[in-house]
């Protein structure tokens, strides 16, 4: 992908700053669901690789990922370390699939290298990890870290004057950790309008149903009693995410929270379906038909 | 509580006053030379030179000898609130950046409750986040709730970390730079508010990964580390009055460990002594029993450390004294062991040889 993020925000506010390349809201869209279309088939195919996997959520997630890798951020494909990039955390590690489907889509790392997946001496781990994978911020796997580390890359580009955003994208299972409100608490003390997180609250964990395992509702309510700026989208809408990841780009003196309502599986019906969705298994019969589930979706 | 004696008859007598807990309290002998706040000077002398020193903190800047960081730099002190996990992480965010930071609050609640922030966010990537955790061992007697006996035994396990237990104020001072310049991880064990100065007197230089004999001696080698080596000096020369001739080694990195001069010190016949303030279980005495053992050296050694228990609450000399890390205690225990009574049943069964 030669040229992202041609709509994304410009680097810094003020006079001299150029104004955005003009690109018209339906090209954005178009490119979002396309990029999605896209990250889902990549994620599918690491699926059917191991025979497993977190596939679900990838699927749900898919469109977050599109709108941040493809519309929102701004980062060199070749040069994962670019000290100017706009840094994405992802604080669930065992969302790594979607996070290397969406590092396909941007260039960072090669359609080939897909293959491996999960493999011994892979690049690509089934929970991210930092060291191993180009473009990959911080190790996850222990859930409620993310928002603490941004909050210090966040206090630290601040610091260092660096105009640079961090976002950080968290599951709604994350929101039992206490750690995640302490660092929502440090980042609205701090007023770091430099911060974005998104919560992909898809009403799953591990357990079963987040209703069930710890209540989190209201989502929005809490984080608005925090000191966030706060939004709720449904986040496999594209149009509804682009619309408000510009408006937490344009908010300024505190963080920012966009929560997406997410189905797991989507875009897949046979998979949407399942019940046991957290962790789920597909039969090799299973995938060809998810493959073209998914092309069918595309077309309609 | 004060009580007085009203039996008619006689003079009234006020009860001798009670020792009591502090959170606070000094280890430092009466009348000896102090430095105030060795760790907060050092810090503000190393960020005049590094712009990329950062100072945070978990609600404790102030016990933790931060506040004078704070005080000569509030734009690079960030303030954290009563969040230990949240510190951590957040150091490791601004480490990612390039920053250097030092990320102070108390042993217990870095090691304890933040343990997984230490080992995730900041040993796993390598990053150059120095963890600085006041009140190490039995250095308040306030009670477990905030007595870090086991910190060493918790992070010798954290891969790539660098541990540094100094013994007094010009530890600290040389160690804070050592720390920063080293590409890496570390977790200080600080001594705070006004700590003892003990080794100007000796020729002696803080160097990361080393350790140092402090005096040579033919009879004892004590092996020492943090605050206990203060201990073991003055064991030293009490124990030259009664013609015993007592080595010192000290120790003041506990990981990586300089084995090269333990087994050094232990190849001779001497009696070995360690001693830490810390549990028996996982710090000093066992990381040079290993080493022994590991090079085929093994031999008994006498561990003075905390007992593997949690400790009472109370006045801080009146339980060093209780868990033998006094400097009367190492005396006499030095002693019973050169004259062969040292050994009982209960050391043999692995029972803590300190109580």
């Amino acid at each position: 992908m030669a040229a992202p993020n041609t709509a994304a925000p410009a680097p810094t506010t003020g006079p001299t700053t150029p104004e955005p390349l003009p690109t018209s809201a339906d090209d954005r869209i178009e490119r979002v669901t396309a990029a999605a279309q896209r990250i889902r088939g990549y994620a599918l195919h690491m699926g059917e690789v191991q025979g497993q996997g977190y596939i679900g959520q990838a699927l749900g997630v898919a469109d977050i990922l599109a709108v941040v890798y493809a519309d929102q951020l701004r980062y060199r494909p070749q040069d994962p370390h670019w000290e100017g990039r706009d840094r994405f955390l992802l604080s669930i590690g065992h969302y790594a699939i979607a996070l290397y489907a969406a590092l396909a889509e941007a260039g960072t790392i090669s359609l080939d290298e897909l293959d491996t997946y999960g493999s011994d001496d892979s690049r690509l781990p089934m929970s991210s990890m930092a060291s191993y994978t180009p473009g990959v911020e911080i190790s996850g796997g222990s859930l409620g870290h993310g928002l603490t580390v941004t909050t210090g890359v966040a206090l630290g580009l601040r610091h260092l004057g660096n105009p640079a955003r961090v976002f950080n994208l968290l599951s709604d299972g994350e929101l039992d950790e206490g750690s995640t409100w302490e660092a929502a608490l440090a980042c609205a003390h701090h007023g770091l309008d430099n911060v974005i997180a998104i919560v992909d609250v898809n009403a799953l964990q591990a357990d079963g149903p987040t209703a069930g395992v710890l209540r989190t509702e209201p989502v929005l309510d809490k984080w608005r009693a925090f000191g966030w700026h706060a939004v709720r989208v449904d986040g496999n809408d594209p149009s509804a995410l682009v619309g408000a990841f510009d408006e937490a780009a344009a908010h300024t003196g505190s963080p920012s929270v966009i929560v997406c309502d997410t189905r797991i599986g989507f875009g897949v019906p046979l998979l949407m379906e399942r019940e046991k969705a957290h962790f789920m298994r597909v039969e090799e019969h299973e995938w060809k038909l998810a493959r073209t589930q998914l092309e069918e979706g595309s077309t309609r | 509580m004060t009580t007085t004696d009203h039996t008619p008859g006689r003079t009234a007598h006020p009860a001798p006053r009670l020792k009591t807990s502090a959170m606070i309290a000094s280890f430092a002998d009466p009348g000896q030379k102090t430095t105030p706040a060795p760790f907060g000077h050092a810090l503000n002398l190393l960020a005049e030179e590094r712009p990329e020193i950062v100072g945070l903190s978990a609600d404790l800047a102030k016990y933790t000898d931060m506040h004078v960081f704070r005080d000569r730099n509030p734009d690079r002190f960030f303030q954290m609130g009563m969040s230990e996990q949240s510190l951590l992480g957040t150091a490791a965010g601004m480490a990612e950046v390039g920053l250097v930071p030092f990320a102070s609050t108390y042993s217990v609640f870095a090691t304890r409750r933040a343990y997984d922030f230490l080992c995730l966010d900041i040993a796993e990537p390598g990053l150059n986040v120095n963890v600085v955790g006041a009140l190490p061992g039995l250095t308040t007697g306030y009670g477990p709730s905030h007595q870090a006996t086991e910190d060493l035994a918790i992070l010798r396990g954290c891969p790539g970390l660098t541990i540094v237990d100094p013994c007094d104020a010009l530890d600290i001072e040389q160690a804070v730079p050592a720390l920063a310049a080293h590409d890496g991880p570390t977790y200080l064990r600080l001594l705070r508010g006004s700590v003892p100065r003990v080794l100007d007197e000796y020729d002696y230089t803080f160097e990361l990964g080393k350790a140092a004999e402090l005096r040579t001696g033919r009879d004892v080698v004590l092996i020492s580390t943090g605050l206990m080596t203060m201990r073991a000096l003055q064991a030293a020369e009490r124990l030259e009055a009664d013609h015993v001739d007592v080595a010192v080694l000290h120790v003041p990195t506990i990981k990586p460990l300089d084995t090269a001069a333990i087994l050094t010190a232990a190849s001779s016949d001497r009696l070995v002594v360690t001693l830490e303030n810390h549990t028996v279980i996982g710090g000093l005495a066992e990381s040079v029993a290993a080493t022994l053992a590991y090079a085929g050296q093994g031999r008994r050694i006498v561990p003075i450390a905390l007992p593997d228990e949690f400790l009472a609450a109370g006045a801080l000399p009146t339980l060093h004294d209780r868990y033998g890390l006094s400097t009367d205690s190492i005396v006499s225990r030095v002693k019973a062991e050169l004259h062969g009574s040292g050994r009982t049943a209960g050391d043999d069964a692995g029972d803590p040889p300190s109580l």
